[in-house]
């Protein structure tokens, strides 16, 4: 598939000397929806920033839809839908009349049809003509993204777009994530929240200290790098791992209650059989066996920890 | 050319006007009856004539100047900080709009909005005074190029500023004195030669001596200098936010 978005050697000094992006590249197909992963002041609104055209890079370019966002800002910019991570809206306005002006302000002729049809995907379709100040924060996030769609663009944008959401809006945020790779929206969204990057993204990155860790398909990256763990609980505690197994890497859990064998689900042999057949002859009764996947919170905070 | 952003800007800016149009309206028709009780009738009836003009109507055209340069300044400024403030400039900085096509929206808000207040105190002042206009043409056209600076300059203003406090020092420190030393209320030829001479270094005595020769035919200063000091003026102007805009300043970082 096309790239439509490729970020290359971007890097950026923030006046005072801050290196807030070191050299990141990227490439961003057509119609996914990429996830980008972390820290706080990990750099990734500056990335943002400086795509949408906020902040000017201090090296490298980045190409949307093949147009540079510089020489060429017009069509490249035509293209994006921004949801910034701040909510900035001015408190006296009425949603619909905000969200008109986003529109036009992008090039677009005036379609109050098109409006409604936004409006009522983000149930905000009786709030239209309320002023901004009368709405909940959740309902402001999602003017936000009114604005954002209000030109129908083709990648958008969403910095944090469920920080400090609850629940069931995050829910919510998720099914209108997922509706709008389904009408061809190419997503890239900032997150905290691994789980939310579990949920709907197709492929994750992990941007810390200006940097890009990786950059992976999430179902790859998750069986790839997950490990298993596989615990055997014991009939009675036991103070040390046996010596007829210690050639088996295994964990005592805390109280001795249960044996903790770690591996790699892509190996060609998982020792599982060996470790069962060994446990069984040294003796020791087994009570319950049970695996868990370390998951993408795991990876991510052993990733950040090795660059740190 | 991005029109539908020209007006998109332009649209979302005067409907903030037109929510407060009756105030917009009302003060304007305050302030300059005040002026003419307080100048016109309680000055002016110790002053005769200036230069064959009766007191109250030599006042109009300083008047009108007063108001439109501070209205356009106010305007204009409040109307770009005011996004600043809140955040959402970050809409106008991502969208695919020139910086040209965003000083076109906001600072010709800004214009509107002062032209209309001048138009308001021109209609006023036909209930105090007998207000001949020499050269109508060239009144409008005096009027048109004061809103249209004095916008940019409040423009350059609320770019600059970075709280309500610088936003408001210009317009208090700068703005008003010129203006009123600029001879809205009296004629430079009625101040002491030294005076006269200091007078000359204020750019806004270029404006309102040719507004007036447009009602009255007569000026401080010939029509073809006044003409050239606001050219000048609004040159200035654009080749500042021609800078600002070149460099991100106080916008991008
Ligand atoms: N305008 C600025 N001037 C100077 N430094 C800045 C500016 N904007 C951001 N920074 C710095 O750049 C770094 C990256 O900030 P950025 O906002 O991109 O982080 P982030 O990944 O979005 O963090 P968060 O998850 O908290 O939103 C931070 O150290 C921040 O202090
Ligand atoms: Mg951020």
């Amino acid at each position: 598939m096309a790239s439509i978005l490729s970020v290359s050697d971007v890097n950026k000094v923030f006046e005072g000397g801050h290196e807030a992006l070191k050299s990141v590249s990227l490439e961003i197909e057509e119609g996914e929806i990429l996830a980008l992963l972390g820290p706080n002041g990990a750099g990734k609104t500056t990335l943002i920033s400086i795509i949408c055209g906020m902040v000017n890079p201090t090296g490298g370019s980045v190409r949307v839809g093949g147009h540079d966002i510089i020489d060429d800002f017009r069509e490249a910019r035509r293209l994006i839908g921004l949801v910034p991570q701040e909510i900035n809206l001015e408190p006296f306005e009425r949603v619909l009349n905000t969200v008109r002006f986003s529109r036009g302000l992008f090039g677009k002729r005036r379609d109050d049809a098109k409006l409604e049809t936004i409006l009522r995907q983000l149930s905000l379709w009786d709030k239209k003509d309320a002023r901004i100040k009368e709405l909940s924060g959740g309902m402001k996030r999602r003017v936000l993204i009114a604005k954002a769609l209000s030109h129908e663009p083709r990648i958008l944008f969403l910095d944090e777009p469920t920080a400090g959401v609850d629940v069931e809006l995050r829910k919510d945020m998720w099914q209108i994530v997922r509706q709008l790779k389904e009408d061809g929206v190419t997503i890239i969204l900032t997150t905290h929240y691994i789980e939310e990057a579990e949920a709907i993204a197709d492929r994750v990155g992990v941007i810390s200290k200006g940097e890009i860790l990786l950059i992976k398909e999430k179902d790859a990256l998750m069986s790839q790098m997950g490990r298993k763990e596989l615990e055997i609980e014991l009939g009675a505690p036991l103070d040390a791992v046996p010596d007829a197994l210690a050639h088996h890497a295994l964990t005592l859990s805390e109280g001795g209650r249960s044996l903790i064998y770690s591996y790699d689900t892509a190996a060609e042999r998982t020792g599982i059989t060996t470790l069962l057949t060994d446990v069984a002859k040294a003796g020791l009764v087994t009570r319950d066996v049970s695996t868990r996947q370390s998951s993408l919170e795991d990876i991510f905070v052993g990733l950040v920890e090795d660059a740190g | 050319m991005n029109f539908e952003a020209i007006k998109a800007i332009y649209v979302f800016e005067m409907s903030r006007f037109f929510r407060t149009l009756m105030q917009s309206f009302i003060s304007p028709v305050i302030s300059t009856s005040l002026y003419f009780v307080v100048f016109g009738t309680a000055i002016g009836s110790r002053i005769e004539s200036v230069e064959g003009i009766s007191y109250g109507a030599f006042i109009v055209p300083g008047l009108i100047m007063l108001s439109v340069m501070t209205q356009a300044t106010a305007n204009a400024s409040f109307g770009i900080y005011f996004p600043k403030f809140m955040g959402t400039i970050y809409e106008l900085l991502s969208a695919p709009v020139s910086f040209f096509e965003i000083v076109v929206g906001y600072v010709g808000a800004a214009a509107t909005k002062a032209l209309f207040i001048g138009t308001v105190i021109f209609v006023t002042a036909h209930f105090f005074v007998d207000l001949p206009v020499a050269h109508p043409m060239a009144m409008v056209a005096f009027l048109l190029l004061t809103c249209l600076s004095f916008a940019l300059l409040g423009f350059i203003i609320g770019i600059w500023a970075q709280n309500f406090e610088q936003l408001q020092l210009i317009p208090l420190l700068v703005i008003t004195p010129l203006v009123f030393l600029g001879g809205s209320f009296y004629s430079v030829s009625m101040l002491p030669p030294i005076w006269q001479t200091v007078t000359m270094f204020n750019p806004v005595v270029y404006l309102i001596s040719g507004f007036r020769w447009a009602f009255f035919g007569t000026a401080d200063v010939p029509i073809a200098v006044s003409l050239f000091a606001i050219a000048l003026f609004t040159g200035a102007c654009l080749m500042v936010i021609w800078w600002i805009f070149k460099t991100g300043y106080r916008i991008k970082s």
